[in-house]
């Protein structure tokens, strides 16, 4: 029996979501860029949106399929939001109580339980309170207290540490990491950033405009990026082409640039489509034209910079099909005079190319 | 030239300043008059020595006593049939909702006295429904207690039902959302959660309509006419005493003004900021 087996085809005008998510167990990440549908499909499977067509299964009970829609309140489901929305009106230990009152346990029972799940995320202490008396990131602990009050079989978790300032969001990133290992049901997170999808989820998946355009294991996905918004969540710059026929094995690209590679797929013949990753630390960047250089080499115009840390990302523009990342460091980007415009020479090394069939 | 702010503020005016802005100043200060001075003459002309003597007329006493019932009976139906009906006006999205919230204001803006016709075409004997009742149950509506109530419900609801369905229209729908994905029904969600967060909203609809309901006039003596101790409300009684006893009419308005008063008193020093 699947614990979550879900078809959500989901019409909202001029908007159409497709999406198919079976999962045993475990924590999916849902990512994809503004409007590709993630809210959207969490919204579905909570029974907020109604199903075009298509069914949500889980635990063995249909929730929602071409005869059947049970309201929200009739699923075992929890949700939490960007914002905590804990009731203003109602302290912490009675907010929490709220979802087992409401599934009709006795108060006193539905009290100790909700002490109880408080406990479980640190708050203990602060039963008590009022959410307007207690911090940003001890609010949305309790927002995650009280979806898992009532054991619900699926947990929908959307942008949950998106409005936590960084500090907090790294704490209670680590919390609710922890809550979540003792979870039993299956989660489902969307989120947009690649820390909270790498370090809480055990399978992504991508949606570009109301479709799945990738899923799989954190480590295949960083492995072999197949569109380049993934490339770029995951921090690879993703070159699509076809295979060349004869001289040393490269990929022909879109604007009639090559990209000279040390390997190829063996069954791949030329003409054949492929995808190819370069790590960004293996680009580099040279003010004039270097005399033992890489197999590449491309005279580029930076768009745009972009600093984490000691490191930068230098985006490379300017032949037509080649557009790249560059990280260098700090004092690279000094000697190098790197400012928006600058012409470089950008070089990559062909067995620092990871290529795959597209 | 200095930018609003607190020092620009505190500056001596000029006397230019004041010269440009009489043409706002002068019909301004004349509608505070055209406001104030009623309320002043009512203070000046009322018979202070005796005041006492003038609230003990049977009049008052009467009229203040049904007056305060019809008024809370009144918020009663209007707390158990507006409170639903502005949230489902807030929450529905049908094409109708639109129609339905125009129709429930039309008190708002038609004539008390219009509202009193209205109500006795349809509860009179010769009304829609007045006819079958008295038919079926024996029941006659029109100048009765019962109709003082319908005519202040008929003026006030609406009062109530606007002020309360904007708070609750500005209550993020989310937490309505969060609430069913709790396993909380409508119902449930209305009772927990809509009606606590809206609460100051529902204070400041409630002191809006009784204070339409204790004002009203023109509805209930048409509907239910000016029978002392049956359906002679505070003011019907003002109206009936200014003849026959002017003391006693400017006293029982008096008292009527202080109850404005405290009421606009206590919704500005908690809601209305």
């Amino acid at each position: 029996m699947t614990a979550l087996d879900a078809s959500l085809a989901v019409r909202l005008d001029g908007f159409d979501l497709d999406v198919a998510l079976r999962r045993e167990h475990g924590v999916t990440a849902v990512l994809g860029p503004n409007g590709s549908g993630k809210t959207t499909a969490l919204k579905a499977l909570a029974g907020l949106h109604t199903l075009e067509s298509g069914h949500v299964r889980v635990a063995g009970t249909t929730w929602a399929d071409a005869r059947t829609h049970l309201p929200p309140e009739a699923r075992s489901v929890g949700m939490v939001l960007a914002d905590p929305l804990l009731f203003p009106h109602l302290t912490l230990l009675d907010n929490v109580a709220f979802g087992p009152r409401s599934r009709g346990m006795p108060r006193a029972a539905a009290r100790s339980r909700a002490a109880e799940e408080l406990g479980r995320v640190g708050l203990a202490e602060l039963t008590g309170r009022r959410p307007s008396q207690v911090s940003q990131g001890q609010a949305q602990r309790a927002a995650l207290a009280r979806a898992l009050a009532t054991d619900p079989a699926l947990l929908l978790l959307d942008e949950p540490l998106s409005a936590l300032d960084p500090q907090t969001r790294s704490v209670t990133r680590a919390d609710l990491s922890h809550r979540l290992r003792d979870y039993a049901g299956v989660t489902v997170l969307v989120t947009h950033d690649p820390l909270d999808a790498l370090t809480l989820a055990d399978h992504l998946l991508f949606l570009e405009g109301g479709r799945v355009v990738q899923s799989g294991t954190p480590a295949e996905i960083v492995a072999r990026p197949r569109s380049p918004y993934v490339a770029g969540v995951v921090g690879l710059n993703l070159v699509h082409g076809r295979l060349a026929g004869g001289g040393p094995p490269r990929l022909a690209l879109a604007g009639g640039a090559e990209l000279v590679v040390a390997e190829v797929p063996a069954d791949a013949r030329p003409g054949d489509e492929l995808l190819a990753t370069v790590n960004p630390a293996a680009v580099t960047l040279f003010t004039e034209r270097p005399e033992a250089s890489a197999r590449n080499l491309w005279h580029l115009e930076v768009a745009a910079v972009t600093v984490t840390g000691q490191r930068a990302r230098v985006r490379l523009h300017g032949v037509p099909g080649v557009e790249l990342v560059a990280e260098v460091t700090l004092p690279a980007v000094a000697q190098l005079g790197v400012t928006v415009g600058t012409r470089l020479w950008a070089g990559v090394k062909a067995t620092e190319v990871e290529v795959y069939p597209a | 030239m200095t930018t609003t702010g607190r020092g620009a503020r505190r500056r001596p005016r000029t006397p230019g300043a004041v010269r440009t802005r009489l043409p706002l100043v002068a019909p301004a200060a004349v509608g505070v008059a055209f406001i104030v001075l009623p309320l002043v003459a009512l203070l000046l002309r009322a018979d202070w020595a005796d005041l006492a003597t003038h609230l003990s007329a049977p009049v008052v006493g009467q009229s203040l006593r049904l007056s305060a019932v019809t008024t809370a009976v009144t918020m009663v139906v209007v707390w158990t049939l507006g409170t639903p009906l502005a949230w489902l006006l807030a929450r529905s999205d049908h094409p109708l909702t639109a129609w339905g919230r125009a129709l429930v204001t039309v008190p708002l803006v038609l004539p008390p006295v219009v509202g009193g016709v209205a109500l006795l075409m349809t509860w009179g004997r010769r009304g829609v429904l007045g006819g079958w009742l008295e038919e079926a149950f024996g029941v006659t509506l029109p100048f009765t207690t019962a109709a003082v109530v319908m005519a202040e419900i008929f003026v006030a609801m609406p009062f109530y039902v606007i002020s309360v369905e904007g708070s609750m229209r500005s209550l993020d729908r989310r937490f309505d959302e969060v609430a069913a994905t709790l396993g909380a029904g409508p119902v449930r969600t209305f009772r927990t959660v809509v009606v606590p967060m809206v609460l100051p909203g529902i204070a400041a609809g409630s002191a809006l309509a009784w204070a339409r309901a204790l004002g009203e006039f023109g509805a209930t003596i048409t509907f239910a006419g000016s029978f002392p101790g049956r359906t002679q409300t505070a003011p019907l009684g003002v109206y009936a005493a200014l003849e026959r006893d002017p003391d006693a009419a400017v006293a029982l308005s008096l008292v009527m003004l202080a109850v404005s008063v405290l009421v606009l008193g206590l919704l500005r020093s908690r809601w209305l900021r």
